[in-house]
């Protein structure tokens, strides 16, 4: 099963951090990256998503296209980026991605992927 | 000139046997398998080309045997170079044997195949091992299978070898008090890669579905080798004649199409033909299982012309027997279908009501979808609606929840 982990942080989140903080989450991201990765679990093709306010939102409402700036910073948590586990279960996702040290400091969200396959029933 | 599946074919039946011999000689799996990988590359190149060499086997080995040692070479001036423990090579490990000198006695699919499903690797990679090792595919190959990077596939294969080679794990059959546990695993593994396979739909799924023919395959293998074993006989048939329905499992547009509503003039007879054929005489071994008691309900499905015409007191029967010998909350769901065409819906529903408390299944789609068939059974049209809908939010499947969402929507408009 595959499994989305979406990766939630605060704005400013990382800038509010201690160095000691910063350089402890950066060591242990590369831990967590490494060690999942050597398992077959963790799938290359991770994201890290820029700043919300550099991206713009799309919306056309009966035929008329509107595109505005942002998402801005009001939000209290914004996607951060993601990446793919596939895994036994959620229960084996879900104790991958609580070593993911983003977890300390801000929030994971664990979420099942769609399939294309399916049984008749 | 020879065409690619020509050459893709007999590429994976005798990489096993290359394996093996390689194996025996070198007493190094971890290592031959990588040098029989590269071969089946270097083979799967040149022979469309330039033609099938006039001994494909001698070929392999030779060309599997000079990466092997080139690799020995290297580790060896490795250890050296370290000062550890002196390499422990055979004596002439380091001379390219004969093409085609040494041909086992016995096949040794079988021992790879113990091997890469040993209870110790994990599922995902004993997958991945069996398919490489026994089955001849690329890990390119196996990756677009599974939909996953090639670099994750690579990494599951060496994990297991890794974990393989750590448990000294020996190369020969397990001995005999653990065998039918062991046989048990394969035929587990190769059960997984079928449906794995059968299940895909189509379009962008279709490497995926190649996955049911290597299953069968690997199946058939096993079954030749040990023709005796009614379990694996039994799967053999039950993946012959699951994969007979194939044409008829999905509508024009890849929706799936219930058992009930197929239209069965698309089932593959040969397949059913061979598949009952399988199963009539597995039914007469013992002890039974699993595999021989499903077979045997889809060979009943089988033999019936339209889907009023099946003979649901046998299927109940079966499943009775089933339930007995092998219990598991997805053999009661069935079972509750059954009992619900043979003694009415209310009597299935009773049967599922028991699964409630189950951990195994609790919030699992299948459960709710079989309650919502059978309430739309009972005419109970509101009650069928919501449980489809409940069904629907909790299958990852997007074709199931497409089919479930359009039995709720049925109920709703008809009732308009």
């Amino acid at each position: 099963m595959k499994y989305v982990a979406l990766v939630y942080t605060n704005p400013g989140a990382f800038e509010a951090l201690s160095e000691a903080e910063r350089d402890e989450l950066m060591r242990d991201a590369d831990a967590y990256h490494k060690e999942f990765t050597e398992s077959g679990e963790l799938l290359s093709g991770g994201v890290a998503l820029a700043d919300p306010s550099t991206g713009k939102t799309l919306r056309v409402r009966n035929g008329v296209p509107a595109v505005t700036d942002g998402p801005f910073a009001e939000a209290k948590e914004q996607l951060a980026g993601f990446y793919v586990l596939d895994c036994e279960s959620l229960e084996r996702a879900t104790e991958i991605a609580a070593h993911d040290p983003a977890v300390r400091f801000w929030a994971v969200e664990v979420r099942p992927i769609m399939d294309t396959a399916g049984a008749e029933m | 000139m020879s065409t690619h599946s020509e050459v893709e074919d007999l590429l994976r039946q005798l990489a096993p046997q290359v394996l093996g011999t390689l194996v025996r000689r070198y007493d190094r799996f971890d290592l031959s398998e990588d040098a029989v990988q590269e071969a089946l590359l270097a083979a799967s190149v040149q022979w469309p080309e330039r033609g099938i060499p006039a001994n494909p086997r001698g070929w392999l080995l030779t060309v599997a045997s000079r990466r092997l040692i080139d690799e020995l070479r290297s580790d060896h001036a490795r250890r050296r170079r370290e000062d550890t423990a002196t390499a422990q090579l055979p004596r002439d490990a380091l001379v390219a044997p004969p093409p085609d000198g040494e041909r086992p006695a016995t096949d040794d699919t079988l021992i790879l195949l113990f091997l890469s499903c040993h209870p110790a690797l994990t599922p995902a990679s004993q997958l991945a091992l069996t398919l490489r090792a026994v089955g001849g595919l690329t890990t390119s190959e196996i990756a677009r299978a599974f939909l996953v990077p090639e670099a994750t596939i690579a990494q599951r294969i060496s994990r297991a070898k890794q974990r393989i080679k750590a448990s000294g794990i020996a190369f020969r059959l397990p001995p005999e008090p653990e065998r039918a546990d062991r046989l048990r695993v394969v035929l587990h593994v190769l059960y997984l890669i079928f449906n794995e396979g059968y299940t895909a739909t189509s379009g962008p799924d279709l490497q995926r579905g190649d996955l049911t023919r290597e299953a069968i395959r690997l199946t058939r293998d096993v079954h030749r080798l040990l023709p005796d074993d009614g379990e694996v006989a039994g799967l053999l048939s039950l993946m012959l004649l699951t994969d007979a329905r194939r044409p008829a499992r999905t509508g024009l547009d890849g929706a799936l199409v219930s058992l009930q509503d197929q239209d069965r003039s698309l089932w593959t007879k040969e397949l059913i033909r061979e598949g009952i054929a399988l199963v009539t005489d597995a039914l007469t071994r013992r002890p039974l299982g699993p595999y021989q008691l499903q077979a045997a309900i889809a060979a009943v499905h089988a033999e019936a012309a339209r889907a009023a015409d099946t003979d649901w007191p046998q299927i109940l029967a079966l499943y009775e027997l089933l339930e007995r010998i092998s219990p598991n909350p997805m053999v009661t769901l069935n079972h509750a279908v059954a009992v619900a065409m043979v003694h009415g819906p209310q009597a299935g529903l009773d049967l599922l009501n028991t699964l409630d408390g189950d951990d195994r299944i609790a919030g699992h789609h299948r459960l709710d979808a079989v309650r919502a068939h059978l309430l739309e059974m009972a005419d109970d049209r509101a009650g069928a609606r919501a449980t489809y809908l409940t069904a629907a939010r909790l299958t990852t499947s997007l074709p199931e929840r497409r089919y479930l969402e359009a039995r709720a929507a049925k109920l709703r408009d008809d009732h308009r």
